[in-house]
């Protein structure tokens, strides 16, 4: 039932977008606060062992990380395998890994350096123990065997 | 010196929300929500080989072997997960002064006095064929053990439990009362390479 008015056409007002912004930012701190950077791609499959007494992994700066894993392309076997940085990695990788990351921090900060070790939980003792010898001999003595927090339970 | 009866025209503001979505996206891609969490050890300095280890005590010692099948011996018993916890306990605490048990070595720690604390050590063997989860399993009952005693004797003497503790006098007492005395043996295969 339009009216025929004369001159102005009068169509739908726009909707304001002025407060979208807003809101997208919001999320984007929400997301800034709430994540952390990934520190590698990962070429290993983890899926950690849970824990009921693991402790947060405070001073993220302060840690370097070590995962062992079955490779997640499968045409490179199932053991598993070592990898720093990006790269999978042997044992005798380690000590120029741990040297490499003694030298990329502050003086002051190196004793508190602690390596996280990330093991998926069907990996076998021995290459874990080959790691922490491996450890041992560099000095590297903090370590941290990457657990996911378990709810504790009441028996 | 703007001229009056001229309006200021309005900023266009309709790409701001673009480039926060752009922002957002390069943030959700380039984390991960998890937090890090695990269990924290330290390692022992690397042995001499000229030099001897010191000789301990049996009483002192509580071994635990872990084989390839993930079966635990305790003590030259077979054990059982569920029960480990307590068994360290028992050990680490010996509550009645059992001569089976570890010895007690009374030392002064500031804030609690004179303490005895123990000199039993858990040893902790396992098989290069052990599963990484099970090992696992093995340190977070013995650090539920140690982290038992340490709120127990929080408790008792600050009647407050050992996480909540804030002074870091009082964390250090009580960390050197209840000492993580967790070694472990240099590997050995048994169960042959896997």
């Amino acid at each position: 039932m339009g009216r025929f008015t004369p001159g102005k056409k009068k169509g739908l007002p726009a909707i304001s977008t002025a407060s979208l912004p807003d809101i997208v930012f919001l999320l984007l701190i929400f997301f800034m606060v709430t994540t952390t950077i990934r520190e590698a791609t990962v070429n290993v499959r983890i899926a950690p062992p849970s824990a009921s007494e693991a402790q947060k992994l405070e001073k993220k700066g302060m840690t370097s990380y070590i995962y062992i894993g079955p490779p997640i392309n499968a045409r490179l076997g199932t053991e598993s395998r070592i990898q720093l940085n990006d790269r999978f990695a042997t044992l005798g990788d380690i000590r120029d890994f741990v040297i490499a990351e003694r030298e990329a921090r502050d003086e002051v900060d190196r004793p508190f350096i602690t390596t996280s070790l990330k093991v998926d939980k069907s990996t076998r003792m021995g290459i874990v123990t080959d790691v922490k010898q491996e450890l041992r001999q560099i000095g590297a003595f903090k370590i941290n065997y990457s657990s996911r927090r378990e709810v504790k339970h009441t028996r | 010196m703007a001229r009056k009866g001229r309006p200021i025209p309005e900023v266009n503001a309709s790409s701001t929300a673009d480039i926060a979505f752009l922002l957002l996206c390069f943030f959700l891609m380039a984390s991960n929500m998890n937090t890090d969490s695990g269990i924290f050890r330290r390692l022992p300095p690397p042995m001499d080989p000229t030099q001897k280890p010191p000789e301990i005590k049996e009483r002192n010692i509580f071994t635990i072997l872990v084989n390839k099948n993930d079966r635990l011996l305790v003590e030259g018993r077979e054990g059982d997960i569920g029960t480990l916890k307590d068994q360290a306990k028992e050990f680490l605490s010996n509550p009645s002064d059992d001569i089976n048990l570890p010895e007690k070595r009374v030392e002064f720690i500031s804030a609690l006095g004179d303490y005895p604390i123990s000199k039993g050590v858990i040893s902790l063997k396992n098989d290069r064929g052990t599963s990484y989860e099970m090992y696992i399993k093995v340190q977070n009952e013995l650090t539920k053990a140690i982290n038992e005693l340490r709120d127990e004797l929080s408790r008792e003497r600050f009647g407050i439990a050992f996480t909540n503790l804030n002074d870091t006098t009082y964390i250090n007492a009580i960390q050197k009362a209840v000492p993580v005395s967790i070694s472990e043996a240099e590997p050995e295969n048994i169960g042959g390479k896997q």
